[in-house]
């Protein structure tokens, strides 16, 4: 379980987390979700460990998130980060080596899944397959917590499918729990168990998607969009 | 590509719904065991959590049974099956009248409607 107890970030004199407490449970996929500049990734950054807050504590699993949580978290960033001189297998090769919770197996399916060529340098591919290589290296790793910063953000809608099955294909939610930040609310609701709205730094509201859709008969990016004119 | 969901309705009952029609036209068969959780989910681009529920929901209802280590199925009850058939029609039914009633048709203008569109019918084919 991930949790945050009063926690604020500030970058200089930028608020970008104001006091946020939140659970969210195991085996599930959650999504973050919230308007550019809302907090989104600074919130799954604390999770990562790969930033600290400035009050309040990050637990996962009832440890304190710092550099060291990366044996249980796999964080995708939304920017590039691998080395662009690698050939799509040397990538995999580099994060095998990194990982030791790394399934060199799970990566090669994936590879094939998403079509891949591995001979391929990172610097020579689209933007899609790096987008699909980002996913293959992300999922690859037998962590409980998968993290990922807009994994949809800037691709076309055949990436987009390639990868939410991919998603669907090679999380396992008997072990794994999954937090995605995203706009592209529309497909990525039939793979959400539940969802935060978070605006300015602040938690709006964390529901179940199937309460929304049940209880106020609105479809996620409708109910977002209700939330935030209040 | 995933067929889209209905907004106002939570997945996991839409899901229920296609896969008692997929029943009831015949292309799941008696006995015939449905795909697994996770093909399903990855067909339908949806949570393999949400696949799940409906299963359990569908499993409640007597409709399909599961067997330990061997997935899920449609029973081979037919009553149950002829209960599901009978349900499907009403509701239909009903959605139908509220419909036409909400736009002041009264229920002789249904039936002889019915009717006449049906013999219509009858005789174009």
């Amino acid at each position: 379980m991930i949790q945050l107890e009063g926690v604020s970030k500030r970058y200089l004199t930028k608020k970008a987390l104001k006091d946020v407490s939140l659970q969210i449970e195991p085996g599930q996929i959650t999504g973050l979700i919230g308007s550019n500049g809302s907090g989104k990734s600074t919130t799954l950054k604390l999770i990562a460990g790969l930033l600290r807050p400035t009050h309040g504590t990050v637990l996962i699993d009832g440890e304190t998130a710092n550099r060291r949580i990366c044996r249980k978290v796999a964080y995708l960033s939304e920017l590039d980060s691998y080395y662009s001189f690698l050939t799509v297998l040397e990538t995999v090769d580099f994060y095998a080596r990194t990982f030791s919770d790394f399934n060199r197996v799970k990566a090669e399916e994936m590879l094939d899944f998403m079509k891949l060529d591995r001979m391929q340098k990172v610097k020579h591919l689209s933007k899609g397959n790096r987008g699909r290589l980002k996913i293959v290296v992300t999922l690859a790793r037998e962590v409980p917590f998968l993290l990922m910063d807009e994994p949809l953000s800037g691709l076309d809608p055949m990436v987009r499918s390639s990868i939410i099955k991919g998603l669907i294909s090679f999380v396992d939610l008997e072990k794994q729990t999954v937090i995605i930040t995203t706009h592209e609310l529309q497909e990525i609701e039939p793979l959400l168990d539940s969802v935060i709205l978070i605006k300015n730094g602040v938690i709006l509201d964390q529901k179940r998607v199937e309460a929304i859709r049940r209880n106020e008969k609105l479809s996620l990016s409708d109910w977002m969009v209700e939330k935030y004119g209040e | 590509m995933a067929q889209p969901f209905n907004p106002s309705v939570p997945i996991y009952l839409q899901l229920c719904e296609r896969i008692k029609n997929r029943i009831i036209r015949g292309e799941i068969g008696i006995g015939e065991r449905l795909p697994s959780v996770r093909e399903l989910a990855i067909d339908a681009a949806v949570n393999p959590n949400t696949v799940q529920r409906a299963y359990r929901e569908l499993e409640e209802t007597g409709i399909v049974e599961k067997k330990r280590g061997q997935g899920t199925f449609v029973t081979e009850k037919p009553a149950v099956l002829q209960r599901m058939r009978e349900e499907l029609k009403t509701s239909h039914i009903k959605l139908f009248v509220s419909e036409m009633r909400e736009m002041g048709y009264s229920e002789r203008e249904m039936l002889d409607g019915l009717k006449d569109f049906l013999t219509d019918k009858e005789e174009k084919e």
